[in-house]
């Protein structure tokens, strides 16, 4: 497997364009298909306090119209085309895509680059579009217990570091925000030195570094601010938060503050928790749900969590649903006994090979979507990784060890690192119209 | 005009070889199963998804939840093989088993890489799952006792009220309709899911689709060994006709939360409408085309009412619902749900416009080889054309009656079955009432 995962490594191509445009095509010819995706490297963790929601709120105004190709427009040119597009907002990265028929990769690099320099930003559009974003909010974080749960975890572990705030944005930014504001956002952060290029599919390298050259090449680069690196302070003890919401199930998360992967060749923490979380919720009988859910049914959802790569800290997350008759603290109860479990008794030789056996049939699933390839590329250059740590990580995740992954359960899932979320279930009636959400001024 | 014609030559030389369509390979098995089979070696993983008319449609009137368990059981335990064996030597070589389970259909899939060894050992378990489940009744008894915590949580969620209260309101008691309530559960016992099982997973009613790295030799013996041992029942996949003309009717509920959840719709089509391919490319105009369909351009792009509006048919083995739906804050759901129905109207008095036509063709046209371009889109069409017994050339038939498409037939479909006077209404965390 392991050689087949470098085949696919080599087909990687990457030209850096003179205004520093990284290009980067991964060839894939089983269907006449191309996706592109512009990464560009700004989401809410270089957001300032008051101004939240800005990364996202410009993501929605890029489908607003520049000179050559009025609101709306973009849109409807790639749907002619046959074209599928979007655009999503994450704290790390803003990314822009498009899957179409080979043939019309032209279309969507003459769109996109256009559209990297000459947005118009029109006020009249803007508040129309933070209307939309506000709805947007309201239905996936005002109106989802699990989501206003995990804001406010997010909120309560992260005290400095703008991992505390929403990639949303909180209402009262968004009800304050400005066109100016996205204008300035948009001056600063989207540049060809600050994104990222990846096309996929079935295309040809080299046609593509030409067509990347002419629609994105002449794109002036320009001074990008220096990034403040934020180091969260030591937290000195379990916190602790309720969030009353309408539901009828309670719920619980339990995260512990992780280390993200900084170096791929030379880190081993992150590849430990990776196999861990493998072990206890990777496949289809890692240990959570066995225990919990089949055995001691003292849970009726479970799962654990850790993703190694963002530019910021990670976290290592447990959250499940306490089954009928068994409340939030004995679900804590039955997590800590697991936990206790990992330190003091580590985990099998089966439960690593399952879990190694899981990353090497993935790698081959995953070639079945030229999609997740170039999603795969795209956010390991976002969050200063390459996509060189791809085989790199891989061949890393393979050598972890039985006693690394006891290690790390012990070094990192500590209660000093630990944050508490319980969502405390409201009936329907008699309740106030917004529960434990931000005021809203309308 | 002659630009035109070059343009159109130029455009069909395009397509020809715009993307090749898949070969399905078709054929019925000696247990009575009917097998779908496209054989590609790109990559070194199998596909396999067996299928059988037995969703939700075909529970008992007086015992709702039997089909759904049933399906959810499969994996429970089978001869030889408990629940933690079943999910320990599919984790050991890295297999996924998944499930599908709709009013018509229950399904259950495997993905494994395809080598023998691997390959082996995953259909190995799906044959023993389909072929002899246990259906334990201590895993019942757990299973029931989550299933009634997820019908309790959803009970407080605004988008699955209203969900319920729709479908009551388009079907009333046709089984599309039927909803599943705690006292139902609480009801169900395991010779129900036997019974149930017997009954509905016959070889006779078995699809079997494969897509992937295996040749066509070891695609029938594989269709083979997993639907041989099956029950002999499976006769009865016909689903009560619904009833297609229902009364305008609106319901407010009262919902705590910040949106108002508006639902609008009626009785649509079953996917064997003459009238399928009509209706979806106007439903492509009207709410399924993203960003550039009327109700988006209306509702979002004009006046900021929603993040998300949308409409669709669901085409099932009888008429399935035709649905709108949107979320907005509860101060302007009066003002948004009185735009939709104008948009809505309009759309079925007026028709597409020829330009509107044009638009969604490039659309769906130009971008087929996007719903074709990986093994699990493909296994999807599999399963679906076995299942609802369309032919083997859907997928060109499809393209080329969207090519052939003019907008009186467009417009003659939306008007034939589209009735907006005659529609279910229903809003949950409905606007405070003026008084």
């Amino acid at each position: 497997m392991l050689l087949s995962s470098l085949s696919v490594h080599a087909e990687v191509f990457e030209k850096t364009l003179a205004n520093g445009l990284k290009v980067i095509v991964k060839e894939d010819h089983r269907a006449p298909v191309a996706v592109q995706q512009v990464w560009y490297r700004a989401g809410s963790i270089d957001e300032r306090v008051g101004k939240t929601g800005v990364a996202h709120a410009l993501e929605h105004m890029m489908f607003k119209g520049t000179k050559a190709v009025p609101a709306g427009d973009f849109s409807k040119q790639i749907a002619a085309a046959g074209g599928r597009e979007n655009a999503f907002t994450t704290a790390d990265y803003t990314a822009y895509f498009q899957r179409l028929h080979k043939s019309k990769l032209p279309l969507a690099m003459k769109l996109e680059s256009d559209r990297m320099q000459n947005l118009q930003l029109a006020p009249a559009e803007f508040k129309k579009e933070i209307q939309v974003i506000m709805e947007e909010r309201r239905m996936r974080t005002d109106d989802s217990p699990h989501a206003l749960m995990y804001e406010t975890l997010m909120a309560t572990a992260y005290q400095e570091h703008p991992y505390h705030h929403p990639v949303i944005g909180w209402m009262s930014d968004l009800l304050l925000m400005k066109a100016s504001d996205a204008q300035d956002w948009y001056k600063t952060w989207y540049a060809p030195n600050n994104a990222v290029l990846v096309v996929a599919g079935d295309v040809q390298a080299k046609a593509v570094f030409a067509l990347a050259q002419r629609y994105y090449g002449k794109i002036p680069k320009h001074h990008l601010p220096s990034r403040r690196v934020f180091v969260e302070p030591a937290q000195y003890g379990i916190k602790r938060i309720t969030v009353k919401a309408p539901a009828q199930l309670a719920q619980l998360i339990m995260a512990y503050h992780a280390p993200s992967l900084r170096n791929a060749e030379k880190d081993s923490v992150p590849y430990a928790l990776e196999v861990l979380a493998g072990v206890l919720d990777g496949n289809s009988s890692a240990r959570l749900n066995k225990s919990l859910v089949r055995e001691q049914q003292v849970a009726s959802e479970v799962g654990a969590g850790y993703g190694s790569t963002a530019r910021g800290p990670s976290m290592f997350i447990f959250e499940g649903t306490p089954s009928e008759g068994k409340t939030v603290a004995d679900l804590e109860t039955a997590i800590r006994e697991q936990v206790a479990k990992l330190v003091r008794d580590g985990i099998s030789a089966d439960e690593l090979r399952r879990v190694k056996a899981q990353v090497t049939a993935d790698e081959v699933y995953k070639r079945d979507s030229v999609f997740y390839q170039a999603m795969q590329i795209g956010q390991l250059e976002s969050v200063g990784l390459g996509y060189q740590a791809i085989p790199v990580m891989l061949k890393k995740i393979q050598e972890v060890t039985a006693q690394q992954v006891q290690d790390a359960a012990r070094n990192i899932l500590k209660d000093d690192e630990l944050t508490v979320a319980v969502l405390d279930p409201q009936p329907l009636s008699d309740k106030p119209k917004h529960v434990g959400g931000p005021v809203h001024a309308y | 005009m002659r630009t035109k014609i070059i343009v159109f030559i130029v455009l069909c030389a395009g397509m020809g070889n715009a993307f090749a369509m898949p070969k399905i390979q078709h054929w019925q098995a000696a247990s009575g199963a009917r097998v779908f089979f496209v054989e590609n070696h790109d990559l070194p993983m199998l596909d396999v998804a067996v299928n059988f008319a037995a969703g939700n449609a075909f529970d008992d009137g007086d015992k709702p939840g039997v089909a759904g368990l049933s399906n959810g059981l499969l994996s429970a335990g089978a001869k030889g093989l408990s629940e933690d064996e079943i999910g320990r030597k599919l984790a050991d070589i890295g297999a996924e088993m998944g499930s599908n389970f709709d009013a018509d259909r229950s399904g259950l899939s495997i993905r494994t890489l395809s080598n023998a060894e691997q390959r082996d050992a995953a259909l190995h378990v799906l044959a023993q799952v389909l072929q002899q489940p246990l259906f334990p009744d201590a895993i019942l008894q757990r299973e029931k006792t989550r299933l009634i915590a997820a019908l309790k949580e959803s009970e407080t969620k605004p988008g699955s009220i209203a969900s319920k209260v729709f479908d009551k309101a388009v079907f009333g008691t046709h089984p599309y309709g039927r909803t599943l309530e705690v006292e139902d559960v609480e009801k169900i016992q395991r010779a129900d899911l036997v019974a149930f099982y017997q009954k509905h997973y016959g070889a006779h009613s078995a699809i079997v689709a494969l897509m992937g790295d295996i040749t066509r030799a070891q695609a029938e013996a594989i269709a083979q060994q997993l639907t041989v041992n099956l029950p002999a029942g499976g006769a009865n996949t016909h689903i009560a006709p619904v009833t297609m003309a229902i009364l305008p009717s609106e319901q407010r509920i009262a919902h705590p939360a910040s949106q108002s959840h508006i639902l609008i719709g009626a009785p649509g089509i079953s996917r064997t409408d003459a009238d399928y391919v009509a209706l979806y490319v106007g439903n492509y105009i009207l709410g399924g085309g993203g960003f550039v369909s009327r109700l988006m351009d209306e509702v979002r792009e004009k006046r900021g009412l929603a993040y998300s509006v949308y409409s669709y048919f669901i085409p099932m083995q009888q008429p399935g619902a035709f649905q709108i739906g949107l979320q907005t804050k509860k101060a302007q759901a009066d003002e948004a749900l009185k735009l939709v129905r104008a948009t809505l109207r309009k759309f079925v008095e007026k028709g597409v416009t020829k330009k509107e036509l044009q638009a969604a063709k490039n659309n769906i046209i130009n971008g087929f080889a996007l719903r074709i371009d990986s093994n699990k889109k493909i296994i999807g069409y599999l399963s679906m054309i076995g299942f609802y017994d369309l032919p083997l050339s859907y997928l060109d038939d499809f393209v080329a009656k969207v090519n052939k498409m003019t907008v009186a037939q467009v417009n003659d479909a939306l008007k034939r079955h589209i009735h907006p006077d005659a529609m279910a209404t229903v809003i949950v965390g409905a606007p405070e009432e003026k008084k």
